[in-house]
């Protein structure tokens, strides 16, 4: 038996010119999308391929002509003869000052791109000046808007603070933390309806943060993990990575995936395991799956240590 | 959505104030008393959503009642509103004026902005600091803040005390001595044990602030005595300002009041609307969008409703305009608001004047409950069969909801982030629905156009910028205030209006436009006001701020100043502006105190305002570097070569460290 394919309603094709190459792509797709169709390859942090884009990185902004600033492509529609570039001067030193911007305030380290990107773009964030020493646990939560204490100049300011390690199963490590809204949109209305985060404070001092910013056990979180799904920079890890991380066994290259089945309820999500050493050292799920889109539950997502309970007889 | 609510209940004082706005708790599902009724309901859905957009005055109204939100009244309020604590806590955090600790019941902003700064705030503040303590400190009856621009930059330097209680009150110090301030700082009144609800933001009628100022305050002038030229012959926008009483309807009535109305009434829609486009008329705020083109993209949307929005979150630091016609003129307001809400098919207008405006506030709610009483506001306005009223949203201290779609996410309950564009509000604005969103001075020369005609209303002025055009003059001059002249006029025109500097000392820079806007220089006051005379210059006109900086003013001072400002005020979205505004900052910091290199930190500078200029999602970022390239371009600050006229001498306080 086949398997039915679900057709979209057609749509109108619509002539883009990408970096001087025509290409047709449908009505309504982004700039990103047309960029993919002719293999142009847009550097993204905050795009999300199961949410809808909040642009608000900047790292993947391009040139149309004839408009006074820089476009995000992930978000901005095509439209009819639209020339597009995406590697003018003005959006190489866009994409170069918002990697050094992020590279000074914030630590990229597990963001898996960066480093690439860096050396593509010719970024030195350190020429801010040395970093700032990292602020307090809770420091930054407590940040009222619209007030700061005034810089001197020596030290380039940063987002950087301890994890935040207050539960079994993940860690908060904002001073990794982009601010790419996507754990708030998995969490809210987007995917999970849970509302457990929300972006609090203003500008320099917006951190993600729970209600009252209480510990998570104290929230309205249900553990789901599907922030840890779509954070971009490792901010939010299991307590596994994290743990493993901090001893230096963390190793990418002995760890094989396998996706499989979960086994708890009848909905019958993808699970993919991470394994190293014969280890479940995280759990992911497939972006693609039209059912789940990379979500999970508690279960799915951190319940497998029955897997592991080995009998020693 | 299954919302997780802590245990603890509000105090009573935080239940009334949240109530008064509200109204009672109906069951046990919203925070009212637990009934066993209760349990054979639920109550959810967009019914119980839909009331997101009242979050904002539910914060007000406890931050008003107590000083503070606590998290127990927070929760409350979430549970009335059906509203994430998380998503709420968001929204709490994002404005200056709500505090989430607990803090004492007064607090008093004292303005360290550009045009204070040229006024002495800085040895006010330090005087302040000494006597008081540090600004943010934890005194037990006040607490003092710097602030952001006040919008009293012609009576500066200004200060504003808020206090907590039933109904709260206010008061105003400017010019502020430190014995002002003294008095503002000084122990805070017993609270007030009105009845609930007199404080209540919104409800028909009711005043917000109480009539008498907070102890230790006076009377303030009143708005008249802003306006230099009031009571002339000849003025437009300003004619009423000290003629009529701002509280009076009959008065506004007796001086030309809702004839503007009448006419639109007989012309319809279609009409007023072809009399805005062949006026001419660009949009006040800043960008000089066609007011007329804005109105017909908003009527022609077939989605219904339509929305129609009046930014009176005037923030721009030095730009005073918008309150003085609200507070010399308030009718006029409401008069133009229905206009537009008329000729773009709106049955509601909202309102969005900034927290730190309590007498503009005061009076706008007067003027909008006598319009009410006479049917100029409300169902089938003068007989037309046209309905529309006015809704009144405060803001809490927040710059970005000036930008035209923050306001909106500012309206609708939600972090006063801009949205991208497109979609453009005429299409998608406020709750998603098509909005014309204009500036207060923007909907004034409404009325104006209506009485002459639009082809007469553009015969004032020059070629693409018509009309009359209020500045906002301040700084290092004789007579600070707003003026009004037709484009045209020239700067040094304005500036000798304006009394010209005190002593006679030649001005050294102007800011036009405000933080967003950039400086001219001293010698360049033959630059024509207009839209087009501006743009040629290399400057903007922006709101009409035209700060005078003399020779005595520390120019790399104010630019640190403006800097700590963007950083200040950045949302926070996008990763330009947000971290940019931070390495502006701290850059300028090394430039003004001469540690660093200073070729390498001019270059860091350009790099990172190309990059906020480029790249920012909405105009704050796009504008944060605005006036500090300008300085360094025009004015030669920090010694880099001036771009045109001759070099001048950097001030000798920094002519030493400038070099290396």
């Amino acid at each position: 038996m086949s398997t039915p394919v679900p057709l979209a309603p057609p749509r109108r094709l619509v002539d883009v010119t990408i970096d001087g190459r025509e290409v047709r792509v449908p009505e309504g797709a982004t700039i990103l999308d047309a960029c993919a169709s002719t293999g142009t390859d847009v550097p993204t942090l905050c795009y999300g391929d199961t949410l809808t884009p909040k642009n608000a990185c900047r790292v993947c902004v391009v040139e149309v002509d004839g408009a006074r600033t820089l476009a995000p492509a992930c978000s901005r529609a095509v439209e009819p003869g639209m020339a597009v570039r995406t590697d003018s001067e003005r959006v190489r030193h866009s994409r170069r000052m918002v990697l050094e911007l992020l590279g000074s305030s914030v630590d990229l380290s597990t963001t898996p791109e960066a480093p690439e990107w860096m050396e593509r773009y010719g970024a030195r964030p350190e020429r801010f000046g040395p970093r700032a020493e990292p602020a307090a646990l809770g420091e930054r939560d407590a940040r009222h808007a619209g007030a700061h204490e005034p810089p001197d100049g020596a030290a380039a300011a940063t987002v950087e603070q301890p994890p935040k390690v207050d539960n079994d199963l993940y860690v908060r490590d904002y001073g990794k933390c982009i601010m790419c809204y996507k754990c708030v949109d998995a969490c809210g209305e987007q995917w999970q309806n849970t509302f457990a985060i929300g972006v609090a404070g203003r500008g320099f001092d917006a951190r993600i943060s729970t209600e009252h910013d209480v510990a998570l056990p104290d929230s309205a979180c249900v553990y789901c993990g599907n922030c840890i799904e779509v954070c971009p920079t490792g901010a939010l890890s299991f307590r596994s990575e994290f743990e493993m991380r901090a001893e230096g066994t963390w190793d990418e290259e002995r760890q094989t995936q396998t996706t499989t089945i979960c086994t708890y309820c009848g909905v019958g999500c993808n699970v993919t395991l991470h394994v190293q050493e014969n280890e479940i050292v995280k759990v992911t799920s497939p972006h693609d799956n039209p059912v789940t889109h990379g979500n999970l539950c508690i279960k799915g997502r951190f319940g497998f240590q029955h897997v592991q309970q080995r009998r020693h007889d | 959505m299954d919302l997780r609510f802590l245990d603890a209940p509000p105090t009573d004082a935080e239940r009334d104030a949240v109530d008064a706005v509200l109204g009672p708790a109906e069951s046990g599902w919203d925070g009212g008393r637990r009934e066993a009724a209760d349990l054979r309901y639920a109550r959810g859905g967009h019914a119980a959503r839909d009331r997101r957009d009242l979050l904002l005055p539910a914060l007000h109204a406890v931050n008003d009642r107590v000083g503070w939100i606590s998290p127990a009244a927070l929760d409350y309020i979430c549970r009335r509103l059906t509203v994430p604590p998380a998503e709420a806590y968001g929204v709490a955090t994002f404005y200056a004026m709500f505090a989430v600790h607990e803090r004492p019941r007064r607090v008093v902003h004292v303005c360290t902005d550009i045009a204070c700064a040229a006024r002495g705030a800085d040895r006010l503040r330090a005087d302040l600091a000494e006597r008081a303590g540090p600004p943010g400190g934890t005194g037990s009856e006040v607490v003092w803040h710097e602030s952001p621009c006040l919008g009293l930059c012609e009576r500066a330097p200004a200060a504003l005390a808020l206090e907590a209680g039933a109904p709260p009150r206010y008061a105003v110090a400017a010019p502020a001595t430190a014995a002002d301030l003294d008095r503002l700082t000084g122990a805070a009144a017993a609270p007030d044990e009105g009845p609930a609800g007199t404080g209540a933001h919104g409800s028909a009628g009711a005043a917000t602030f109480a009539s008498e100022p907070a102890a230790g305050g006076r009377a303030e002038p009143p708005a008249h005595a802003s306006v230099p030229q009031a009571g002339e012959p000849g003025l437009v926008l300003l004619r009423r300002i000290g003629v009529v009483d701002p509280e009076s309807l009959d008065d506004y009535r007796a001086n030309g009041g809702y004839a503007a109305l009448r006419r639109a009434l007989r012309l319809g829609p279609a009409g007023v609307i072809r009399e805005v486009l062949d006026s001419g008329l660009v949009g006040r705020g800043g960008a000089a969008f066609p007011t007329g083109r804005k109105w017909e993209g908003t009527a022609r949307q077939p989605d219904t409703p339509h929305y129609l929005v009046c930014n009176a979150d005037e923030s721009e630091p030095g730009t005073f305009k918008d309150r003085v016609v609200m507070e010399g003129d308030p009718f006029s307001v409401i008069e133009a608001m229905t206009v537009a809400g008329y000729a773009t098919a709106a049955r509601k207008g909202y309102l969005y004047i900034r927290g730190e405006y309590p007498r503009a506030l005061s009076l706008l709610e007067n003027a909008i409950a006598r319009a009410r009483e006479r049917n100029l506001l409300g169902r089938d306005i003068l007989g037309s069969g046209f309905d529309f009223d006015i809704e009144i949203r405060r803001g809490a201290g927040a710059y970005i909801c000036g930008e035209e779609t923050a306001i909106f996410n500012s309206i609708e309950g939600r972090r006063g982030e801009p949205r991208s564009k497109p979609p453009f509000p005429i299409e998608r604005g406020l709750f998603g629905k098509p909005t014309t969103i204009n500036n207060v001075e923007t909907l004034v020369n409404v009325l104006p156009i209506l009485l002459m005609g639009g082809p007469a209303y553009a015969g004032i002025g020059t070629g693409r910028s018509t009309g009359p055009k209020l500045f906002c003059v301040s700084g290092t001059v004789r007579r600070p205030g707003v003026y009004e002249l037709p484009f045209g006029a020239t700067l040094r025109e304005l500036v000798t209006l304006a009394g010209g500097t005190p002593d006679g000392r030649p001005p050294r820079a102007v800011l036009l436009g405000g933080a967003a806007g950039g400086f001219v220089r001293g010698d360049e006051l033959d630059i024509p006001l207009t839209f087009e005379g501006a743009r040629e210059a290399g400057a903007t006109l922006g709101s009409g701020v035209v700060l005078v900086l003399d020779d005595t003013v520390d120019l790399p001072a104010i630019l640190v100043r403006i800097a700590a400002f963007f950083r200040d005020e950045s949302c926070g979205q996008c990763v330009p502006c947000r971290v940019g505004t931070v390495r502006q900052e701290e850059a300028l910091h090394r430039l003004s105190t001469g540690a660093g290199a200073r070729r390498t930190d001019l270059e860091l500078l350009r790099d990172v305002g190309a990059a906020m200029r480029d790249a920012s999602i909405c105009g704050l970022g796009q504008t944060a570097w605005n006036a500090v390239e300008s300085a360094i371009d025009r004015l030669g600050v920090f010694g880099a070569e001036p771009a045109a006229a001759p070099a001048e001498a950097p001030s000798p306080a920094h002519a030493a460290k400038e070099d290396r």
